[in-house]
């Protein structure tokens, strides 16, 4: 006489769930016939036969099941609610060789998280959602469900849900099998054992279909939650199958696991090089080395630049050309934009902090040491942040009254739009004013080393700014040569 | 000299595991198992097996939501064996 083991618990579950609070771990923490336990076991069989927990990933929902991972035997990670397909996205983008299980409930995917459900889904993410549609929510106590049906009192539908109030059950698989990119779509219940048996199906073809990168497969269970529902095992089953089943019909919606190739995605680059090159294509100009400082005294200390006009002005751009120079030269920098909803028209400013040292905040909102004015309403606005000692530069074919100012503050001025428009192209404004800045800090404020060098920058700036287009580039550096040699003229008139 | 072999089942069922919802005893199709009388080690009544009849179909098994309370045996007997 011999003795097998048929059937008992599976290898896919831990032998002893250590992290289960309580006496018994040997169980899980649902309810008396919930169908979470049902679905667990036919994932942990599917798992341990295909032999995959050494590379799967169960992503547990926000609901009942928020601790799944107390009970797999294979990787677990919890996610914020609903964001299960982001975080499903993310694992089998930068591993394509993982298992992915997304396990959602109705509150997780049907409600909060179906944007990135419907999204991942679009895509054809090579995972599998296994969705847990019991039509109420469970664990907050028995609210209505977007999948909660027409007429069932909830605690937050106490007449009944009513079409005309909340709307209608959202039919998940329906809508999912519409979409291109899944790959299988099936509806089952977990309720006779010949529903269960067709569920443990449909879940093996789902993770085959993730082993085999097939793409993207749901399966929806219609699970029961007797406690919330106020139901025994057999009323429970009941209306499942006589009452879910009528808006919920069981079955395969899709099915293309056969058709279908494997999806390749391209391979994730993980080398920290090659995602500098990739990102940061250009080696601008000539570059300086590591310990290279500018010789000049003002750049012993935090500058702090603000450049304000209209947007479509070039306000943002002036901004980053004179960021990628400071950027160039070893210093730290940041740009930071500010502009209204209606981008060109609007006003628009940009907050630039050139530093040797670390930069604290981004934001310059006094003590400005440069400030660039391009329309009248700017001037008016940001003229007080100007520090006792700064230096102000205002497109003087906008405003031609010139700004009061206390004393100490070096006021210069151009014409740079009338400027623009003789030389033919508005938008090179900022340049011209460019070079106006840099006639200024050769004239005034830097020493000869750094003086000589200041050309040769602007053109490595521009060229960073706007990489690979080389007429605008050409014709910026035009722009910049006009103001600078129109701002010598000034400064020597006066 | 091997003799024909008889198959029989046997359901067991792990007292303090089960929480006594029954899915098991509406799923069996030869209703072999029974709600016991008396309490585990939560405070509710488990399922038990009336001690015979057991096909070995694993309906229990897949009905339960427990991973581990039901487990179920196959017993080989040889008829050999059962002679001697």
């Amino acid at each position: 006489m011999s003795e097998r083991v048929k059937f008992s618990r599976s290898k896919g579950f831990f032998e002893i769930f250590e992290r289960r609070p309580g006496a018994v771990k040997k169980n899980m923490s649902y309810c008396p016939g919930c169908g979470h336990g049902i679905l667990h076991k036919l994932i942990a069989e599917a798992i341990a036969d295909f032999g995959i927990q050494d590379r799967t990933t169960l992503i547990a929902p926000v609901g009942c099941s928020v601790f799944a991972y107390y009970y797999f035997d294979c990787f677990g990670i919890q996610v914020p609610h609903g964001r299960s397909a982001a975080v499903a996205t993310g694992l089998t983008r930068a591993n394509p060789e993982g298992i992915v299980i997304g396990y959602q409930g109705d509150g997780d995917l049907a409600a909060i998280g179906f944007n990135n459900f419907i999204q991942a889904a679009n895509r054809g993410e090579n995972y599998c959602v296994f969705f847990v549609n019991n039509a109420i929510y469970g664990m907050t106590g028995g609210q209505m469900a977007p999948t909660s049906l027409i007429g069932q009192k909830t605690t937050t539908s106490p007449y009944g849900r009513n079409a005309a109030n909340e709307g209608f059950p959202l039919k998940v698989c329906e809508m999912t099998a519409q979409l291109e990119a899944p790959v299988y779509v099936e509806r089952v219940a977990l309720t006779s054992t010949a529903n269960i048996m067709k569920a443990r199906q449909a879940v093996r073809k789902a993770v085959k279909n993730n082993i085999d990168k097939k793409g993207f497969s749901l399966v929806e269970f219609l699970s029961g939650c007797p406690v919330n529902l106020k139901f025994d095992a057999s009323q429970m089953d009941e209306f499942i199958d006589k009452e879910m089943t009528k808006y919920f019909p069981l079955g395969v919606f899709k099915d293309e696991s056969t058709q279908r190739e494997p999806n390749i995605r391209p391979v994730p680059v993980y080398d920290t090089e090659k995602v500098r090159e990739a990102m940061f294509p250009l080696k601008i100009g000539q570059g300086v080395s590591d310990d290279y400082r500018c010789a000049s005294k003002i750049f012993d200390r935090e500058l702090r630049i603000k450049i304000a006009g209209f947007g479509g002005q070039g306000v943002l751009s002036l901004g980053l050309i004179i960021a990628a120079m400071g950027k160039q030269r070893n210093f730290n920098v940041s740009w930071l934009p500010s502009y209204g909803p209606e981008m060109r028209g609007g006003t628009a400013n940009c907050a630039i902090i050139v530093n040797r040292e670390a930069i604290g905040s981004p934001i310059v909102d006094s003590n400005c040491d440069l400030l660039i004015i391009l329309n009248k309403p700017s001037l008016d606005k940001y003229v007080q942040e100007l520090s006792p000692s700064g230096i102000l530069l205002y497109d003087s074919s906008t405003i031609e009254t010139p700004p009061e100012l206390d004393g100490g503050q070096s006021v210069f001025s151009l014409d740079a739009t009338n400027i623009a428009e003789e030389f033919g192209n508005l938008k090179c404004a900022n340049s011209i004013m460019l070079g106006a800045l840099a006639a200024i800090l050769k004239a005034k404020f830097l020493d000869e080393v750094d003086t000589a060098d200041i050309d040769g920058l602007v053109a490595d700036a521009l060229t960073e700014c706007f990489t690979g287009k080389e007429k605008i580039v050409k014709m910026n550096i035009e722009a910049y040569q006009l103001g600078l040699n129109k701002m010598f003229g000034n400064i020597a008139d006066v | 000299m091997t003799g024909k072999i008889k198959k029989t089942h046997r359901v067991e069922i792990i007292a303090d595991e089960c929480k006594g919802c029954g899915r098991c005893i509406n799923a069996c199709p030869k209703k072999v198992l029974e709600m016991g009388t008396v309490f585990n080690f939560m405070g509710t009544t488990y399922a038990v097996y009336k001690g015979s009849g057991c096909i070995g179909c694993g309906g229990c098994f897949y009905a339960c939501p427990e991973p581990g309370a039901i487990s179920v045996i196959e017993i080989s007997e040889d008829d050999n064996e059962v002679q001697q």
